[in-house]
């Protein structure tokens, strides 16, 4: 069992959300966060004094899934956030230790899918 | 002869119809995704800002000048002649000034109405170079025609009370043809939900209100004709949006509150040119009419069209005004205002043919108008921001603030 942790563009969510239902991985947790990767923040004015370096909005998405889903999820993430610009994100791959379905109490790959 | 309590009614009615602007920012506001509420609120003060400087320098004059029946001209630029005597082709009660005032507040919202077409994707600067040509091609050869000493429609006897040709049909087409010109908004896979539908709610509150100084301060005088002016707004309001919501449950299964508002708003567009014309009862049946029709425009038959206008300002305003300005000819009664004229269903089929030209006219000469002025713009400035800067939101690339904050 792996965990995907993928930082995307917040306009590519719904582009990666579409490439992963075609491969059926559906089950995904999204949340927004701040980041600051190799692209530079925006200059924001309050009141007449410029502030430059903000962080700019991404898009987090964590995935679960079986080994022999892994490859695809990865390819399907590349495909819907890649637009070869700078700020388009990383995925991060790894180990998970375990998985539990709260409603059954199941785990390990039967709880995943 | 001035009349103190006229000349107090006109002046608050000004100041509810300038509170319609921020209002409409509000409504508009709301129903922009996040990372845009701010260049629409931004837009709506700018055109407040802007457009009563034009109009006090040189739009008044343009407007309500009596020189022909086409424009103007420029014999009251800077209220030059504009003093405290009444100027009885437009009031005799109240002083010149307080009419010019009033008529400010209308001048303001009208390219205010339009920004609802090109939401989140306009550029600043062009925006502005675009309102101010708009107001002054578009808005001030209108308002002339229609109400302006002399002007041609008017000596033709187009009824408009409070603006269904001037400002609704004029805005809603405005927005048609920039929403078709200026394109889709990039990155929408799906249709965009309100980001914050409590600032709409707020916003047509705030209109709802507003609209009580246009339509019944348009009669500029405390009469009947107000009064009954006050009622018809009211009511064709409140009927629009118990019909959009009925029509939403019956299609949908569930009525909404963003339905209610927009089918309020589309019953006060429709009602604006009758209100001091027809019946309180009369207008019930322009508020269903208009909110039915309003519905079937922004919920059938715009999907069916590839145009994108973000807040459906063609859809309500336009459509509304268009509805309201026939509807006139067809409920309005001369019991209820002896200076207006008796419709179709009062034995006159004259006043629907008169009201048609009147629309017909304006629908054309915005539609060229605002064509060329947008154009124009594109060709020296470009109208459109980058892919990139729509991407990141108007707000900051923009105006370089941000509406809320994720982390402090």
């Amino acid at each position: 069992m792996k965990l995907v942790i993928a930082i995307i563009q917040p306009h590519r969510l719904d582009h990666v959300k579409q490439e992963l239902y075609n491969v059926e991985v559906n089950l995904i947790t999204v949340s927004e966060v701040l980041g600051h990767g190799r692209q530079k923040g925006i200059t924001e004015v309050y009141r007449g004094a410029k502030e430059t370096g903000n962080l700019l909005r991404k898009i987090r998405l964590e995935i679960a899934v079986n080994d022999s889903f892994l490859n695809k999820t990865v390819k399907a993430i590349i495909k819907g956030a890649k637009t070869g610009a700078t700020g388009d994100g990383k995925i991060f791959v790894m180990d998970l230790q375990e998985c539990i379905r709260i409603r059954t109490e199941e785990t390990g790959s039967v709880a995943i899918g | 002869m001035i009349n103190s309590a006229d000349t107090l009614f006109v002046l608050v009615s000004a100041a509810l119809v300038m509170l319609m602007t921020p209002g409409l920012a509000l409504f508009y506001g709301g129903m922009v995704r996040r990372k845009n509420v701010l260049s629409v609120l931004m837009q709506c003060f700018l055109a407040l800002c802007l457009l009563s400087v034009q109009w006090m320098l040189f739009g008044y004059s343009l407007s309500f000048a009596p020189s022909n029946g086409f424009w103007g001209g420029f014999a009251w630029m800077g209220l030059n002649g504009v003093g405290m005597e009444p100027f009885a082709d437009y009031s005799a009660t109240i002083p010149h000034q307080a009419f010019m005032i009033f008529q400010c507040m209308f001048a303001v919202i009208t390219p205010a109405l339009i920004i609802g077409a090109f939401a989140e994707r306009m550029k600043f600067s062009s925006f502005i170079v675009f309102t101010l040509l708009w107001a002054t091609f578009v808005y001030a050869p209108i308002c002339h025609w229609v109400w302006g000493s002399g002007g041609w429609l008017k000596q033709m006897g187009v009824l408009d009370f409070a603006g269904g040709i001037v400002v609704h049909t004029s805005a809603g087409i405005a927005a048609l043809i920039t929403a078709v010109v200026i394109g889709k908004r990039k990155g929408l896979e799906h249709i965009p939900s309100p980001h914050n539908l409590t600032f709409v709610a707020i916003g047509t509150g705030l209109l709802w209100f507003g609209w009580f100084g246009f339509n019944a301060g348009s009669a500029l005088a405390v009469n009947g004709v107000a009064v009954n002016a006050f009622i018809t707004t009211n009511m064709s309001a409140a009927a629009a949006g118990l019909c959009w919501a009925i029509l939403e449950w019956i299609r949908n299964g569930k009525p909404t509150v963003f339905g209610i508002v927009t089918g309020s708003i589309a019953g006060l567009a429709t009602i604006t040119p009758g209100a001091g014309f027809v019946s309180p009862m009369s207008a019930l049946a322009i508020g269903v009419l208009a909110s039915i029709v309003c519905f079937i425009a922004v919920a059938i038959i715009k999907p069916k069209f590839n145009y994108d206008d973000s807040l459906d300002a063609f859809g309500v305003h336009g459509i509304g005004g268009i509805l309201g300005t026939l509807l006139v000819g067809v409920f309005a009664s001369k019991a209820i205002n002896p200076a207006g004229a008796d419709g179709l269903f009062l034995g006159n089929l004259h006043q629907l043919y008169v009201q048609l030209i009147g629309v017909g006219v304006v629908v054309l000469y915005t539609a060229v108008a605002t064509w060329i002025i947008y154009k124009f713009i594109d060709i020296f400035w470009g109208v459109r921001v980058k892919e990139t800067e729509e991407y990141i939101g108007l707000d900051l690339t923009q105006h370089r603030e941000r509406a809320y904050t994720i982390i402090e």
